[in-house]
């Protein structure tokens, strides 16, 4: 009979060995559900594992995917390592994108290339605001900050149809509930011409190393973890739980705004009701897959990247529902869950 | 002769860093006070949890009665007539005496049948308890009485009890041990696990003494002295303390007047406290856990910031409503009675623990208070050292640590602050004998140094030994003060009740 017996000390090995042997576990599950619905396994799932890394081109897509979901998972990073729940990373998304759209509406054919430092920064207060808001009700009236960031992004999204419906809605449009195009000065500089790459990608991998050293090089980043790991122990150094809250919510909010920000005025050029694509939520999932550690973080910010683009080539070229791209997400953190039970605990064989 | 109650034989039992129990013996007599000796860490533990059926030995046997016996699980532990009354007790506050008894029993009983048992049960041994009272209005004592009657009704062979008497009065020890020896006249053997060597010599018949989980020795402790038992459980005599006389100095921390609602459901209001430390003392704090001591410990260390101002005083200067962080950049450390947690935080290492309460040290000034991994590393080598603590080097997480040894690093960490106020919470609570002495003499070196340090524990023991004057805490009132030659065991005793007379109150005054 198999048995658990806790390890003395957590393992270091398992550790990094964890994340990968999730990663085979799901594709092996993969693989049964393909071969169940009738596809070969090894087309399906060179869709996922293959297609989006074979050129460059795919390669500087991925990067794009990549981008808003390594931003974000950054800055929760921080709220979980701390123990504030902000799920509602989305709603920041979305508020700091509609921010970042007021600026660049304001822009016309005469104004600087300067304007995109404003876009970014409007995005950016944005996504601290939404978060403010769920950090004024959990400090003021203590109210839990998982239900009331998660509401925050309903309200959100309806802020941002009503905006593209309403007031913000392109007269040359046809009725579309769309903004205008944004000026071409607005638009996020690129990296490569011919890609969609933009300066986030520089931004978001400066983040890593801002966030690490942040996280292991200064008293503040410990004070926010102590929080996290034993409230208790936070209260005895005398370190402020407000304080912690307060940081934690600036950082995520600020940087889910950030991402909307970029990919408002990036990739999509305009307001439209279907910004909200699920980054957000996903990058819980990169955040927790990535350890919570900046480096982990990019490698399972490209892993999911990599569901979400195969997930598009299986349903275009396999006519396989899309959804497939949610059962790979959510069998991987499923499997990692469980994976990480070897962390804590060795299998034992016993009579 | 009959045949022994309780048998065991070469029990061992490994565990994946440590063998708990390496080839024990044990034999139990009926009508046998059997004392269970050895440190924390001993295995004692371990073996009463083979003996109750919440584990099972890797090798060895239990014997009862005479017959080899199984024993899967503690529900057949107690259909055999094995009890046991842990340390920590599983009661409900909210239901009443009697509800709580119905609720533990195995057996159907109707609640007045319960109720009736209850009655007769502490006629018969002089347990006064009143059946319908809730749990939540009784004192420590009297809830430990709970858990004893809901052992007495399933008519124990063997009763287990886990260091009874470390929440008790000095007066409700000895009511406890004459209902143990009446309970032994009828024929119940009792296993009595301790590390106190008087409270064994005063009431076991036989003892067997467990160090680093084997048997160190069989032996009849009303023969032994406290120094010879004290051999076989650690291996040495415990050191003696030198006291030097008391140079006082300025005064250093002042409570005056302080009443204060506690914050929790069931926590303890603190009501009128004043008291007064000076340099160069140690002031001990005695009484029964739950009668305010976290509650004055949190408003002393800062970690309550609810105090009126005025009413917590350092060097002069009012620090009522000032968080930790604020108290230490003057000169107050203090350690919490929990280690892991809230004195260090469990996944964290000894290195990066430095920062909890040393960082005004360690890190740069704002706006960017940096942090250098080298520095905190030195640091937390130095405590090493100094205090001689087993770890796994400065990189070791703070978890890894026995509770003795993570107790000196987190002891050590403050008082190589050279803190002028030290407030020290049980500060060898769960420490074995050996580094509960050096505890105790760094304390002492620390107020011949010009420290002021407030000391609270429920040993009194401790206490006597540390402290050149005590008060009481009772209910949440503070007694007056007394010095420590002038005291004795039964006064502070008598205190611990809250008992004392507003007399010796305006004398002091």
């Amino acid at each position: 009979m198999l048995k658990l017996e806790a390890r003395p000390n957590p393992s270091k090995l398992w550790g990094f060995a964890s994340p990968l042997l999730a990663l085979v576990i799901t594709v092996l599950i993969g693989t049964v559900i393909f071969m169940a619905m009738g596809k070969a396994p090894l087309t399906a799932l060179s869709m996922f594992f293959w297609e989006p890394i074979k050129s460059s081109y795919a390669l500087s897509e991925l990067a794009v995917k990549a981008t808003p979901l390594l931003i974000i998972a950054l800055g929760l990073s921080v709220c979980f390592r701390s123990n504030v729940w902000n799920i509602g990373a989305e709603g920041q998304f979305v508020f700091g994108a509609i921010c970042a759209a007021g600026v660049a509406l304001m822009a016309d054919a005469t104004t600087s290339r300067w304007i995109v430092l404003a876009v970014l920064i409007a995005g950016v207060l944005g996504g601290m605001a939404w978060a403010g808001i769920a950090a004024l009700l959990r400090d003021r009236f203590n109210a839990n900050e998982i239900l009331t960031s998660l509401m925050l992004v309903y309200i959100a999204v309806f802020l941002l149809t009503y905006l593209v419906s309403g007031p913000w809605k392109d007269p040359n449009g046809f009725n579309f509930p769309q903004s205008k195009t944004f000026e071409k000065v607005t638009q996020i500089p690129r990296l490569l011409d011919g890609t969609r790459m933009s300066i986030g990608l520089l931004i978001a991998l400066a983040g890593v190393g801002a966030l690490w050293v942040y996280l292991f090089r200064t008293f503040s980043g410990f004070q926010l973890q102590v929080g996290g790991l034993a409230p208790l122990a936070a209260r005895y150094g005398g370190f402020s739980s407000r304080k912690a809250l307060w940081t934690a919510l600036m950082i995520s909010g600020g940087a889910a705004g950030l991402a909307g920000a970029l990919e408002v005025a990036g990739p999509v050029g305009q307001l439209t009701p279907y910004i909200p694509v699920g980054y957000g939520f996903a990058a819980i999932i990169v955040a927790f897959v990535g350890r919570l550690h900046p480096v982990g973080i990019v490698f399972a910010a490209i892993l999911m990247s990599m569901f979400y683009i195969g997930g598009e080539l299986a349903q275009s070229r396999l006519r396989l529902s899309k959804s497939l791209t949610g059962v790979l997400q959510g069998l991987l953190l499923f499997t990692l869950l469980a994976c990480d039970t070897l962390i804590a605990y060795r299998v034992r064989w016993q009579r | 002769m009959l045949a022994p109650r309780l048998e065991i034989k070469h029990v061992t039992k490994r565990y994946p860093s440590v063998v708990a129990n390496d080839d024990v013996s044990l034999l139990v007599a009926p009508g046998e006070i059997h004392a269970v000796l050895g440190e924390n860490g001993a295995g004692k533990s371990t073996l009463m949890k083979i003996i109750y059926g919440a584990t099972q030995p890797d090798a060895g046997e239990v014997w009862f009665d005479g017959q080899r016996a199984h024993i899967k699980n503690p529900q057949e532990a107690r259909a055999r007539g094995i009890s046991m009354v842990f340390q920590h007790f599983s009661l409900f506050e909210t239901l009443t005496v009697a509800e709580n008894i119905w609720l533990g029993l195995d057996k159907s009983f109707s609640l007045t049948t319960v109720r009736e048992r209850i009655a007769q049960k502490a006629v018969e041994y002089g347990l006064e308890l009143e059946a319908d009272r809730p749990v939540h209005s009784l004192s420590i004592g009297e809830r430990q009485r709970v858990e004893i009657v809901r052992a007495l009704l399933t008519d124990p062979k063997v009763l287990i009890l886990d260091e009874p008497t470390s929440v008790l009065t000095p007066q409700a020890v000895e009511r406890l041990f004459a209902v143990l020896r009446k309970l032994a006249a009828t024929g119940c053997s009792i296993l009595y696990i301790s590390h106190k060597l008087d409270e064994i010599r005063s009431l076991c018949t036989a003892c067997t003494v467990l160090r680093g989980g084997k048997v160190t020795g069989i032996v009849d402790p009303r023969a032994e002295s406290n120094a010879s038992l004290s051999r076989l459980m650690i291996g040495a005599e415990p050191p003696t303390l030198v006291h030097r006389d008391v140079v006082l100095g300025d005064v250093a921390l002042t409570v005056r007047g302080l009443t204060l609602a506690s914050d929790q459901p069931f926590g303890t209001a603190l009501s009128d406290v004043s008291m007064q430390i000076r340099a160069g003392e140690i002031v001990g704090i005695a009484g029964v856990s739950g009668n305010g001591q976290q509650e004055l410990l949190a408003v002393l260390s800062g970690e309550s910031t609810r105090a009126p101002l005025g009413s917590v005083t350092l060097f002069g200067a009012d620090v009522s409503q000032q968080n930790p962080r604020a108290r230490r950049a003057q000169g107050l450390h203090f350690v919490p009675e929990e280690r892991l947690g809230r004195g260090a935080v469990p996944s964290l290492s000894l290195a990066q623990n430095t920062l909890l309460t040393r960082a005004a040290t360690l890190v740069g000034k704002p706006p960017v208070a940096w942090i250098a991994p080298p520095r905190t590393a030195a640091m937390a080598s130095d405590i090493i050292a100094r205090f001689s603590v087993k770890a796994g080097g400065a990189q070791a997480s703070a978890k890894s640590l026995s509770g003795g040894n993570l107790q000196k690093y987190i002891v050590g960490r403050e008082i190589s602050a050279m803190p002028k106020v030290l407030v020290v919470a049980q500060p060898t609570w769960g420490v074995d004998v050996g580094a509960a002495a050096q505890i105790r003499a760094e304390l002492l070196k620390l107020r011949d140094a010009g420290c002021a340090l407030v000391v609270v524990s429920e040993e009194l023991d401790e206490l006597f030994e540390l402290c050149d004057r005590l008060h009481v805490i009772a209910k949440g009132k503070l007694s007056p003060t007394i010095a420590t030659r002038d005291a004795s065991i039964e006064k502070i005793g008598e205190w611990m009740s809250g008992l004392w007379t507003p007399e010796v109150a305006d004398a002091q005054a």
